[in-house]
């Protein structure tokens, strides 16, 4: 199964420099004075998410260069780290990363409907994606929000409680560049039972 | 029933409201200093006697954890919040995080201050961004109120809570994992010993605790550890979020007392099993990682630690999944098999081989595609990476085979022979 997450080999297209934006400048002072001034490795990962944040969802290998030389380490050491962790994309992908889960809790619940349905809606198969580069869509394991199962991560925002009507819906909102609602889509506060339990 | 004066999570649903305000209504931060004043001695032995034991699955008990640390060790202490809740099913701590932070942060300085650390990293799951951004916003309100930082609380302790997204890997919830990937490496386990407690985080004295151990302990000493101890039975005292996701009626996370039977558990607090009590199949009971219950145990099984270990499965960290007789019960642990090829960090050769061709298996026995005697290879196999691993992962991949097989093995003998029959 394809995930631009788990891919290992850095993505042969050379793209233009990369430079942190000014704003991304000062927040990486921030983040490394969370860690002792002679561990600023530590911040390899927070910054290899500003810097993926930066380029589009996706990490070039001008940007792990960067990242590297941002904190004295040597790339080989980036880069096994960013193979290593899965939101790492080694690999372009599209405006919107539809990420379903599939692993067992949410599966009992009906995932593999909502990856039919993804692939239909945004008309590309599990682990590519579309040609109008709206959808990239992915099959991931547990994304730990069992309780609001089945759900999906699109970008940063889960999206909950999907069965298949709400979930074509929603990428179909999504692709007519609707706003559409985070969280829950049945309208349940967090992972509270749905009828009012006397305590 | 747990009564609402014993809940210790006041705003597990996010009813109310999650910032410092809210939280100072709900009694958080109330009298913090004095709970410092009682000096760290005596919280260590206010937890010990409460008999609280780690959420995070492995039930360790948590005043013994907290005491290993040193007291004059000349390096700095951390202590590190495990908030990378990954485990299949499981999904209380983003409850915590999202709709009570301060309730965590308070008891961060709490347990922090009892083990000589000046500095929190909270390590959560990369993929929770609005819990971070949620539990961040608390962190930033705590500081400019002074309840953290240099004199926190005005108890002259100096305190500092860091919080540090991870980028998705299951692995990194495992505690030497998780301090290789705060120092900035792949998250792959250590050797123990040494242990954190001696040499951990930068080689410094830490200790690493799940969320819900950390956010329940202010609680305990303020209302005694007594009163925490005398809910549930001895040994598994206290409350619990438990997760009850799959084919139930309402699925939620919800505080209960400890040894709740499961019946009761899905039944008052799940709406039941989907198609009644009979249509149950079976239940995970504790986490992906466990081995699974057939109906007839859990009929009677009490949830807490003892009790799920004596039917051979466990507690984990209560996410209780439950599936109805609609269920293809091969398919969801060959599932869980894929969940555990995928996360296997790769390190040690039995568990980066050894999952990837369970998972294979487990997908041939889905349609009866193997021998009868490749039943007893893959169960052959499972021994073989139980306990042969650096960390628990290769356990964790075992158990639920194992636990599929000692319940559910005429399942798959059925569907061997009904395939040589179609082939044949």
């Amino acid at each position: 199964m394809h995930h631009p997450g788990t891919n290992n080999k850095v993505y042969k297209k050379i793209n233009d420099n990369f430079e942190w934006s000014s704003e991304n400048f000062k927040k990486i002072s921030e983040i490394i004075k969370k860690y002792p001034s002679n561990r600023i490795q530590s911040a390899v990962i927070p910054l290899l998410d500003l810097a993926q944040r930066q380029n589009n969802g996706w990490l070039s290998k001008n940007s792990m260069e960067k990242v590297a030389e941002t904190l004295s380490m040597s790339y080989i050491r980036v880069l096994e780290v960013a193979t290593f962790y899965s939101m790492f994309n080694l690999e372009p992908i599209g405006k919107n990363f539809v990420q379903i889960c599939r692993t067992t809790p949410c599966w009992l619940r009906g995932s593999d409907k909502l990856s039919k349905v993804a692939q239909e809606v945004c008309e590309t198969n599990i682990g590519e994606t579309s040609d109008n580069k709206i959808f990239t869509v992915v099959e991931v394991e547990c994304l730990g929000a069992c309780c609001n199962a089945p759900m999906v991560q699109i970008n940063d925002d889960y999206y909950e409680d999907l069965d298949e009507e709400s979930f074509k819906k929603l990428l179909q909102d999504l692709k007519d560049n609707k706003s559409i609602k985070v969280g829950s889509q049945i309208g349940r506060k967090s992972s509270q039972p749905e009828r009012k339990f006397d305590a | 029933m747990l009564k609402e004066k014993d809940k210790i999570f006041k705003n597990l649903y996010g009813f109310e409201d999650w910032k410092l305000e809210g939280a100072k209504k709900r009694g958080i931060w109330s009298n913090t200093k004095e709970l410092i004043k009682m000096g760290s001695e005596k919280i260590v032995e206010e937890i010990k006697n409460s008999q609280l034991r780690g959420r995070g699955g492995a039930g360790f008990p948590a005043g013994l954890k907290w005491s290993f640390m040193p007291k004059d060790s000349g390096k700095d202490h951390y202590l590190v919040v495990n908030a990378d809740e990954s485990e299949p099913g499981t999904c209380k701590d983003r409850e915590i995080m999202r709709n009570d932070p301060h309730l965590l942060l308070e008891g961060c300085l709490v347990a922090a201050f009892a083990m000589h650390a000046h500095t929190c990293y909270i390590y959560i799951r990369g993929e929770y961004y609005s819990e971070s951004s949620n539990l961040q916003k608390a962190i930033d309100e705590a500081y400019a109120n002074n309840l953290i930082g240099k004199n926190a609380c005005g108890t002259g302790w100096d305190f500092d809570i860091y919080l540090h997204r991870g980028a998705g890997a299951y692995i990194c919830g495992e505690e030497t994992a998780l301090l290789e990937s705060l120092e900035g490496k792949k998250g792959q386990p250590r050797l123990k010993p040494p242990f954190p407690a001696g040499a951990g985080l930068y080689g410094c004295p830490t200790t690493v605790t799940n969320v819900e151990t950390v956010a329940v302990s202010p609680t305990i000493l303020r209302r005694g550890s007594k009163w925490f101890a005398n809910l549930g039975s001895a040994n598994n005292t206290g409350t619990k979020i438990f997760s009850i996701s799959g084919h139930v009626n309402n699925p939620c996370n919800v505080e209960e007392e400890m040894g709740i039977p499961l019946k009761d558990l899905i039944e008052k607090h799940a709406g039941g099993v989907i198609g009644g009590w009979e249509n149950l199949l079976a239940v995970i009971p504790g986490g992906a990682s466990v081995p699974l219950l057939p109906k007839s145990i859990c009929d009677t099984v009490k949830m807490d630690f003892d009790s799920l270990k004596e039917v051979q499965s466990g507690l984990g960290t209560a996410a209780v999944i439950v599936m109805n007789q609609s269920t293809d019960i091969v398919e969801a642990i060959a599932r869980l098999s894929h969940f555990y090829k995928h996360e296997s960090c790769g390190q040690c050769t039995p568990c980066r081989e050894g999952t990837g061709w369970m998972y294979r298996m487990m997908e041939k026995m889905i349609h009866g595609n193997v021998e009868n005697q490749d039943i007893d290879k893959i169960l052959d196999v499972t021994k073989q990476i139980e306990g042969h691993t650096i960390c628990a992962l290769g356990d964790a991949a075992a158990w639920p085979i194992q636990g599929l097989f000692r319940h559910f093995r005429p399942e798959i003998e059925k569907r061997i022979q009904e395939r040589n029959r179609r082939v044949a």
